[in-house]
C-alpha cells in the first residue's frame, strides 16, 4: 500500500476550485442576501381588501382566549395582542409560527367563517419551504374548524416539510378560532 | 362645547326681530342700518372665534387620543417584550431554541438495552432579514466522556443567505441532501424505534460535513440542492475497512485532502408526495492514503396521501479500484459495491374517541457492505410495528424486529420507544 499521488492537473484544478468556493461563499453571498419574501404583509392585506385595506385593529389575548390559542399552538403565543383587519365579515390575519427553529409569516383570509385563502408570505426555515406553493395552500380553501378544534378536512403534508406544515396548519386553526371573536358568532 | 355659539346666535337672531317689530312703521335710518351691521359684524367674529376655538380643542384631543393609542401600542411592545424574556430568558424574538429526544428499549439477539439514545438542542437565529443561523447540538447515549459510551456532536452550525426569494446559499457545517431521514428525523416524523437499516449502513445517516451549498427552486415544486463539502474519510484496515459509516469525518479536525460534490433534485410538486435523487461524487475515501474515488447514487419516493403512506428508497456506492480495496483488508472484499433498499408501506389515523393518532407500519430492508463479493453477505430486515402521537410532538413507539443474514447473525427481537419535539 504505497502513498497515493495524483496527477498534478487534478490536485491544481481541486486547489483552484477550493479557493473559488472560499471566495464565492464567504465574501459574496453576505452581500446579496435577501430574504425569501413572497409577498409583504401590507401587500397581501390590500390585495384581500381590493386594495382599499380598513385600518387594522388589534385583538387583545385575554386568559381565556389565550388559553384556547395555546391549546391550537401547543405552546403559549408568544405576544398579548393579534392585529387583524376586517370589513364586515371578512378578516385578515398575518401571523408568525416557527416550523422548526425560524418563524414562518403566514397571511390568512377568513370570510364568513371559513379560510378563503392562505399564503405564506416569509420563509425563514432552512427546509420545508414547499408549503407556500398554492398546491399546498389551496388545500385550506373552505375549511372550518370542527367542534373537536380540528379542520374539517384532511390537509395532505408535504414530505420532508413535516413541521412547515403543522406550523401552517395550526396558524389557520388560530385564525378560524378568533375570527368568531371579531365577528361576535 | 358647541351649544354655546349657537344659543348666542339665536338670542342675537331674536333681539334682531324684536327690533325690526318695533320700527316696522318706521324705515331705519342709513346709521341706524350700519349701527345695526356693525353689531352684527361683532357678533360674527365672537362667533367665529368661538369655533376656532371648538376646533382646535377637538384637534388637540384627536392628537391626544392617537398619542394614548400609540402609548398603549409602545406599552403592548414592551409588556410582550418583557413577557418574552421572562420565558426566554437570554433570548430576543429573532432567536429559537427546540429539541427533540428519543428513549429507546432493545429486546433482541444482540441484547437487551435501555437507552436515552439522543438528546438534542436546536438553536437558530436570524442575524436580519434574509441572513440566520441554524444549529442543532446533540448528546447521544445520556453520557459522554472517557470510558463512557456516548457523544457530544454538533450536527449543523451553518450560516444561510437568501438568495432573494427563491434560492439561497449556506456555508457551514450541514446535514447532507440525501435520503429521507439524513435531514428530517425527529422521532415524530417517522416509524420504527430505530431508524431504518439502510439509511444507517449505505447512506450513511446521520451524515454532515462541512462547507458550502446552494439550495433552490427550479420551478414551482422543483427543487434543487448543489454542496462542496469536506469528503469520507474511510479506514483502510481492519474490520470496518471502506465502510462507509465508519468514513463520516464528523469535521473534526477532518482531513480536507479531498473534497465531495453532491447534488440533489426533489419533486414535491402534489401534496403528500416526493420524489428525489441525490448523486455524490468523492474525490478520495481514503484522503491522501491509497487513492479511491466513489460515486453515490440514491433515489426515494415518499408519499402520503390521506391515511396511506408509502417510503421507499434505493442507495448504491460505487468504488473505483476494486482490487486495491479488497487487497487492503480481508474484511474489505467486495466493498468496491455497497448497496441497499427497503420499502415502508404504513397507515395512520384515529381510532374511536382515543385522543391522538395511530398508525401502524411494515419495513423490508435489504443491504449489503460487500455487495463486490462473490459469496453471500446480504442483510435483510422486516419490522412490524405501531406508532401511537397522543399529541403531534409526542410519540411512543413498537416494533418487532427480524433480522435474517446471510451470515448466520440473525437480530431478532423487539423495540419500544418514546420520542419528543418541540
Amino acid at each position: 500500500m504505497g502513498q497515493y499521488s495524483g496527477p498534478a492537473v487534478k490536485t491544481t484544478m481541486t486547489h483552484i476550485l477550493k479557493k473559488l468556493v472560499l471566495i464565492v461563499l464567504v465574501n459574496l453571498f453576505p452581500g446579496m442576501a435577501q430574504a425569501a419574501v413572497y409577498q409583504e404583509p401590507a401587500e397581501f392585506v390590500s390585495e384581500s381588501f381590493h386594495g382599499n385595506p380598513p385600518a387594522p385593529k388589534v385583538l387583545w389575548l385575554t386568559p381565556e382566549i389565550r388559553q384556547e390559542v395555546e391549546a391550537v399552538l401547543g405552546h403559549a403565543p408568544k405576544g398579548m395582542r393579534v392585529r387583524y383587519w376586517q370589513e364586515q365579515t371578512q378578516t385578515v390575519w398575518i401571523m408568525d409560527e416557527i416550523g422548526k427553529e425560524l418563524p414562518i409569516t403566514t397571511g390568512i383570509v377568513v370570510s364568513n367563517g371559513a379560510i378563503d385563502r392562505v399564503r405564506v408570505l416569509v420563509f425563514r426555515e432552512s427546509r420545508g419551504w414547499e408549503v407556500r406553493h398554492d398546491f399546498f395552500t389551496n388545500q385550506f380553501k373552505g375549511a372550518s374548524m370542527q367542534e373537536d378544534g380540528r379542520l374539517n378536512r384532511q390537509i395532505d403534508g408535504i414530505s420532508g416539510a413535516t413541521l412547515s406544515v403543522r406550523a401552517v396548519e395550526k396558524l389557520a386553526r388560530v385564525a378560524l378560532l378568533l375570527d368568531p371573536r371579531v365577528n361576535n358568532r | 362645547m358647541l351649544l354655546a355659539p349657537k344659543r348666542q346666535l339665536l338670542a342675537f337672531t331674536a333681539t334682531l326681530l324684536v327690533f325690526s317689530t318695533g320700527q316696522a312703521a318706521e324705515t331705519p335710518t342709513p346709521e341706524q342700518m350700519w349701527e345695526i351691521i356693525q353689531q352684527q359684524q361683532q357678533q360674527i367674529e365672537v362667533l367665529q372665534r368661538q369655533l376656532e376655538q371648538t376646533s382646535q380643542r377637538t384637534d388637540e384631543i384627536d392628537v391626544k387620543v392617537a398619542e394614548t393609542e400609540e402609548k398603549v401600542e409602545l406599552a403592548g411592545d414592551m409588556l410582550e417584550e418583557a413577557a418574552l424574556a421572562a420565558t426566554n430568558p437570554g433570548a430576543s424574538a429573532s432567536t429559537n431554541i427546540g429539541g427533540y429526544g428519543e428513549l429507546h428499549y432493545n429486546n433482541l439477539d444482540s441484547g437487551d438495552m435501555l437507552d436515552l439514545h439522543r438528546f438534542v438542542l436546536f438553536f437558530g437565529h436570524e442575524f436580519q432579514d434574509g441572513v440566520r443561523f441554524f444549529s442543532e447540538l446533540e448528546l447521544e447515549h445520556a453520557i459522554a466522556g472517557d470510558g463512557a459510551g456516548g457523544e457530544i456532536e454538533l450536527e449543523q452550525a451553518f450560516v444561510e443567505f437568501d438568495l432573494g426569494a427563491y434560492h439561497a446559499a449556506k456555508v457551514g457545517l450541514f446535514l447532507m441532501p440525501v435520503g429521507i431521514l439524513n435531514e428530517t428525523h425527529e422521532p415524530n416524523t417517522f416509524y420504527g424505534v430505530e431508524r431504518n437499516a439502510v439509511e444507517k449502513n449505505i447512506i450513511p445517516t446521520t451524515w454532515w460535513e462541512g462547507g458550502g451549498g446552494l439550495r433552490g427552486e427550479l420551478a414551482p415544486g422543483l427543487g434543487y440542492d448543489l454542496a462542496v463539502t469536506s469528503g469520507l474519510n474511510v479506514p483502510v484496515a481492519g474490520s470496518n475497512a471502506f465502510k462507509i459509516r465508519n468514513g463520516r469525518q464528523k469535521v473534526s479536525e477532518a482531513n480536507a485532502d479531498s473534497l465531495a460534490y453532491t447534488g440533489r433534485i426533489k419533486w414535491t410538486g402534489m401534496p403528500g408526495v416526493e420524489l428525489a435523487m441525490t448523486a455524490q461524487y468523492q474525490e478520495d475515501l481514503t484522503q491522501g492514503a491509497l487513492g479511491v474515488s466513489a460515486t453515490l447514487f440514491e433515489a426515494h419516493a415518499d408519499i402520503r396521501r390521506g391515511a396511506f403512506g408509502l417510503r421507499a428508497l434505493y442507495a448504491r456506492w460505487d468504488m473505483d479500484n476494486a482490487e486495491l480495496i479488497a487487497s487492503s483488508d480481508p474484511a474489505a472484499d467486495g466493498r468496491d459495491l455497497q448497496t441497499g433498499w427497503y420499502i415502508e408501506p404504513s397507515i395512520r389515523g384515529r381510532v374511536g374517541d382515543i385522543p391522538g393518532e395511530f398508525g401502524a407500519f411494515l419495513r423490508y430492508d435489504v443491504w449489503d457492505n460487500n455487495a463486490g463479493a462473490s459469496n453471500l453477505t446480504e442483510k435483510r430486515q422486516s419490522n412490524l410495528g405501531v406508532n401511537y402521537w397522543p399529541i403531534a410532538n409526542v410519540v411512543f413507539k413498537f416494533d418487532i424486529q427480524s433480522q435474517d443474514n446471510e451470515n448466520g447473525d440473525d437480530d431478532n427481537g423487539f423495540n419500544l420507544g418514546m420520542g419528543y419535539q418541540f
